[in-house]
């Protein structure tokens, strides 16, 4: 059995949730330039800009991109023959989020109590989703999740006869209704079949593929393209204010589901999609 | 679309000018609130009593930036969503505010609002928060520091950027934008 110590644990965790705030990855850098090419409205490609200068500003400064430094969602892939010394995994990922966000002077968010709302002053705690796999290595990523896009979200339990035609109304309807909000141009996650929390969480994860990177499997790859393109004709585009730039990518990941259900959850993400990961 | 310099405190005739997809520039003073600061002024003017910050002819954006590193004058500033702050902007309308900050759609009781009482309704670059924070050029608490992020500050910009997403003529950028890119 491999080991951990935990404070390295602390160390790293507090090194991703700075680093995902202020240094956007290649791959959505790469979307942007994309949508830049593509926008036709001249409002929409002045705001693409200055989100590219933005990202450019907070990378060499070393500043937050987006004052909304989020939750922090955090996936865990953990080996089933590795073990953590000096303490408890979830311990060492919340004392590593408090470290990163006070260090780093990145906004917390987070309320104790959905009614009471008092913030608990360093951003834990987190939101941990934790997968054992084979193998004696620790998987960390940490993906910062605003609420402007994060409120956006939706699920919604159709009846199986609604099938793919109906799976895509609701995807580009949900990206209709949101409108504005979520910072377009926006990610769109999906998840399909699972049951209620499986299609929630297959749509967060998602996000993590890097922007623009179709499913492996052929059809739903065929069916992200088309709704992507359904999506740019809604003319929402960049910050809603018109323009064809509505998504840089549409993911959709699926899982097997019950003879009588259809899930499919619908999580929006900002334009700074932000995911770092490291392997320990 | 033109390019427009605002100084506020403005006057009815300075939202008069201006028109839904304006580009424009703000110098001067301009206050920051989200809803909870929101909910505090409108219980205060329930209650009668005198606000902490005069809002007439005033300017708010909506945000909570990041905490100031060591030299900062602020953190990373981009605007917040909106609708959140619609229940309380009307009767801040009625108190004399001229023009808000944020991003995303209002609702049409602020919409109505910002016809009768003659104000504004600007969005800033959601998420282009460095590069918004360049343009503040000074900042300080003047009230509720209790709620750290979400506590009131005066800012003074200098060409803080945003586009007129409702005028007091009744346009509306996000239906008008759309309409003309819709496919």
């Amino acid at each position: 059995m491999r080991s951990i110590n935990y404070d390295k644990i602390v160390m790293e965790m507090a090194k991703l949730c700075r680093d995902a705030n202020y240094f956007l990855g290649d791959d959505v850098k790469n979307a942007y330039d994309r949508a830049l090419a593509e926008e036709e409205s001249p409002t929409g490609k002045e705001i693409i800009e200055q989100i590219k200068e933005n990202t450019e500003i907070a990378r060499t400064e070393e500043v937050p991109m987006c004052q909304d430094t989020g939750v922090a969602v955090v996936f865990l892939e953990m080996g089933q023959d590795v073990t953590v010394e000096g303490g408890g995994l979830y311990d060492a990922i919340n004392e590593g989020v408090a470290e990163g966000y006070t260090s780093g002077y990145l906004r917390k968010s987070m309320v104790e109590h959905p009614f009471r709302r008092k913030n608990t002053g360093d951003n834990t705690p987190a939101i941990i989703h934790t997968k054992v796999v084979s193998g004696d290595k620790l998987k960390i990523t940490v993906a910062p999740k605003g609420a402007g896009s994060e409120n956006m979200s939706s699920i919604n339990m159709m009846a199986p006869a609604a099938g793919e035609e109906g799976a895509k109304e609701f995807i580009i309807d949900a990206v209709r209704k949101a409108g504005p909000n979520p910072c377009p141009p926006i990610v769109v996650g999906v998840g399909i079949g699972g049951n209620f929390e499986k299609a929630a969480l297959l749509a967060k994860e998602s996000l993590l593929r890097p922007v623009g990177q179709p499913s492996k499997d052929e059809e739903i790859a065929k069916m992200e393209h088309e709704i992507l393109d359904k999506i740019k004709r809604l003319g929402i585009g960049p910050q809603g204010l018109g323009g064809t730039s509505t998504a840089l990518a549409v993911h959709i990941e699926v899982y097997p589901c019950h003879i009588a259900s259809l899930p499919v959850a619908v999580n929006i993400n900002c334009h700074a999609t932000r995911h770092k990961s490291i392997v320990l | 679309m033109s390019k427009k310099q605002l100084t506020p405190p403005l006057s009815d005739a300075d939202v008069e000018n201006l028109q839904i997809g304006d580009q424009v520039f703000i110098t001067g003073t301009i206050y920051t609130a989200r809803d909870a600061a929101h909910k505090r002024l409108v219980e205060l003017l329930e209650e009668g009593k005198e606000l902490p910050i005069d809002v007439k002819g005033q300017v708010i954006y909506y945000v909570g930036p990041t905490p100031a590193m060591p030299g900062q004058i602020i953190g990373s500033a981009g605007p917040t969503t909106s609708y959140r702050m619609d229940p309380y902007s009307p009767r801040l309308l009625a108190e004399g505010l001229k023009c808000m900050i944020g991003k995303g759609t209002r609702s049409k009781e602020v919409k109505d609002a910002i016809k009768e009482q003659k104000g504004v309704y600007l969005a800033a670059v959601g998420g282009a928060a460095a590069l918004i924070a360049k343009s503040i050029k000074k900042a300080e608490i003047v009230a509720y520091p209790d709620l750290g992020a979400e506590a009131i500050r005066k800012l003074e910009v200098q060409d803080f950027p945003a586009i007129v997403v409702n005028d007091c003529h009744g346009g509306d950028l996000y239906e008008e934008g759309v309409r003309k890119y819709k496919k």
